[in-house]
């Protein structure tokens, strides 16, 4: 398999590209920091057995950079069989409540920003004959819940996007996976208290690639958390309002 | 970035204290913010604690990247966060191990050299900064600098085995050794007293790369120090089964055992049991690497069988020079006071260590394991004495009852020597850990 991965460097991010790379899939990283990116070009290569991994600079910022980047990694591979963005940034309510620029900058790197990356990819993907747009949303999106409002908005903006892409596109071979992590123990949660049923990246990881290989169009990681949102979905708002998740 | 909450931290005894823990992928820049770094917490005591005045400590997990391997050289590059876990899980299929593996293999690479980590093979590899080429750090003046055996050797030498005291250990080099399989050829042997043991180590380290023992520390009299030898060699493809080794199931300790557990009876009856089953004199017979190297790993937190009290260890090193009966004494102190370790290790030291405060030196080393209890700082103080008047040492990595005096009666002029590369590199004391306040004044 052929990857363009963005936000490979980090996280969860890091542990699939790691996975796909020890099974040798050819992968691509995209990202804005130059010495970051070779870092974990260094790294992946060494699990992928010394083959070289290529990196494109792109900037989930800089929407001007997408169609470029994916151009130049579709060209690097010899052609593109899936994309995978995990990219994105996390906020506390608190701290995007206290700073609405900080605010504004997560809304449109983890809806707007993400959506036309999509976009970008979505269209090269289907120039190939279709392929796979694997997409890391978040359960936070499921509903609205006081913790998590405005990020929540984002990945619920991101989801739906990815709903509709799925039904769209299906048919013409584009297979969307979108991910619904969990608590996940990440450098992004580091400091929050971990639930029960939190994750660990690798474990995620190996699930997310599973989707891919299967075409499975959404993922919840770990599983338990697709019964947990089925509960939080199904609670009155008079519960949502009194309490605190 | 917002302060990151405070939380409690604690070694693999349980041993704990208050302290804000920094997380993340970038050390580079995590580290300018921090007083000291911390990797998997698999040291027993103190040293990956923060003092009480300088709470924030770097965790390293994540940065876990590999930045450059030689396969036909085995060198290595890595992020200090790396574990040794995903190391041999990565690069053993591949032909390659780490030069000198310590008893466990969830451990960092920053934690290997700021231990300066021993194994099985001490008496012929040495320790793991014997191996280790070059260093990337964060130093007290807020550099960030390249060290080696010929670049600021000062503070190379003071890295390893410094327990984290000169810096953050950002990158680790060192050149992994080729094996020829996955698989050991291990023999076990019963001893029946502690001089037939030493007899029995000093003979293996000549023959075999892999040597230690376990011994019943509970028996007495004429028994005492009897237990198993165990020696290993790496299995050549074509005696080792064709597959690699499967990781079989690990179960976890899922809750603190009651203290009342590991009573003197119940460690009696597993040291009883456990030496007889070595009923045959000898035994012999291919193992997967694993179960001979990390044979605790099999179980995950099994530091919960000692209760919420934890445990400490208690590691010390009698030099060749105190003689063959130095071992007896000590294990006298122990059994005097009915001190009962549930595990004992004794294995011999062939080397001399390369960093200034690092624990091997030629001799024996025994390590044991000792819940803790009303009576235990009085039952260290005692092994501490007698250590003490062997003229030998004690290892940092599982101390957290040392007394600074005692520490410092063992330690004299290493000690001098590693504050004043202390006092070059890092003057302000910007590093500091909650064992290094305890043992070194600061």
């Amino acid at each position: 398999m052929r990857v363009a991965f963005l936000g490979a460097t980090k996280g969860m991010g890091r542990a699939l590209a790691r996975l796909m790379a020890e099974r040798e899939d050819a992968i691509c990283l995209l990202g804005r920091n130059h010495d970051d990116l070779q870092r974990s070009a260094s790294d992946l290569s060494v699990y992928g057995g010394g083959a070289p991994v290529p990196c494109v600079p792109c900037d989930l910022e800089r929407p001007e950079s997408f169609t470029a980047a994916i151009a130049a990694s579709r060209e690097a591979l010899g052609g593109l069989d899936a994309v995978v963005v995990s990219a994105g940034i996390f906020a506390t309510q608190d701290a995007l409540e206290a700073d609405p620029k900080l605010a504004e900058r997560l809304l449109r790197v983890d809806f707007t920003n993400t959506v036309l990356f999509c976009e970008a990819a979505k269209k090269t993907l289907l120039a190939e004959g279709g392929g796979t747009l694997c997409a890391f949303s978040s359960v936070a999106g499921e509903r609205g819940r006081k913790p998590i409002i405005i990020y929540g908005a984002a990945k619920a903006g991101l989801t739906r996007y990815l709903e509709g892409l799925d039904h769209k596109h299906s048919a013409d071979g584009l297979r969307v996976v979108t991910v619904k992590p969990g608590f996940v123990k990440t450098s992004m949660t580091a400091g929050l208290q971990p639930p029960p049923f939190a994750g660990e990246p690798e474990g995620v990881a190996r699930q997310v690639l599973r989707a891919i290989d299967r075409g499975t169009p959404v993922v919840y990681a770990p599983p338990a958390w697709r019964l947990i949102m089925a509960v939080i979905r199904a609670l009155p708002r008079a519960i949502m309002r009194r309490v605190g998740f | 970035m917002a302060e990151p909450p405070l939380s409690t931290l604690s070694g693999w005894g349980r041993h704990s204290a208050q302290g804000r823990e920094l997380v993340g992928e970038d050390l580079e820049a995590m580290s300018a913010g921090a007083h000291l770094s911390r990797g998997l917490g698999r040291s027993y005591g103190d040293s990956s604690l923060p003092p009480d005045d300088h709470q924030a400590v770097l965790n390293t997990t994540f940065a876990d990247r590999i930045l450059h391997f030689d396969q036909d050289t085995g060198a290595l590059r890595a992020e200090s966060g790396l574990s040794l876990s995903e190391l041999n899980r990565l690069l053993m299929p591949r032909g390659y191990f780490t030069p000198v593996s310590p008893g466990t293999s969830f451990v960092t690479l920053g934690g290997m050299v700021a231990a300066d980590v021993h194994g099985k093979n001490q008496h012929r590899a040495g320790n793991f900064g014997d191996h280790v080429t070059a260093l990337k750090m964060r130093v007290g003046d807020g550099r960030v600098v390249e060290c080696s055996p010929e670049q600021y050797s000062d503070l190379f030498f003071a890295t390893i085995g410094g327990m984290g005291l000169t810096g953050h250990i950002l990158e680790v080099e060192f050149t992994l050794r080729s094996i020829p399989s996955e698989w050991v050829w291990q023999e076990s042997r019963r001893i029946h007293d502690i001089d037939e043991f030493q007899d029995a180590l000093e003979d293996a380290a000549t023959k075999w790369p892999y040597s230690m023992g376990w011994i019943d520390c509970l028996a007495r009299g004429k028994h005492m120090g009897r237990g198993i030898l165990m020696t290993g060699d790496w299995a050549e493809a074509d005696q080792a089964p064709p597959t690699p080794p499967k990781q079989g199931f690990r179960p976890s300790l899922r809750f603190d055992w009651p203290s009342w557990v590991l009573n003197g009876l119940t460690i009696r009856a597993f040291n009883e049991l456990y030496y007889r089953k070595q009923w045959r004199r000898e035994s012999s017979g291919i193992v997967s690497h694993a179960s001979f190297t990390y044979p605790l790993d099999a179980i995950r937190s099994w530091n919960r069988m000692y209760g919420r009290r934890g445990f400490t260890q208690y590691q010390c090193v009698l030099p060749r020079e105190a003689g063959r009966s130095s071992a007896r004494r000590v294990l006298e102190v122990l059994t005097a006071r009915g001190g009962a370790s549930f595990l004992c290790v004794i294995k011999d030291f062939g080397r001399d260590s390369c960093g200034v405060l690092s624990f091997p030196r030629p001799g024996i080393t025994l390590a044991l394991d000792i819940a803790v209890r009303d009576d235990t700082q009085a039952l260290v103080d005692a092994l501490n004495e007698q250590v003490l008047r062997e003229g030998g040492r004690i290892y940092l990595a599982k101390d957290s009852f040392t007394r600074r005096e005692h520490f410092e009666a063992m330690e004299g002029q290493r000690l001098d020597e590693f504050r004043a590369v202390r006092d070059r590199w890092d003057p302000q004391r910007r590093f500091r850990s909650a064992q290094s306040v305890r043992l070194l004044g600061d």
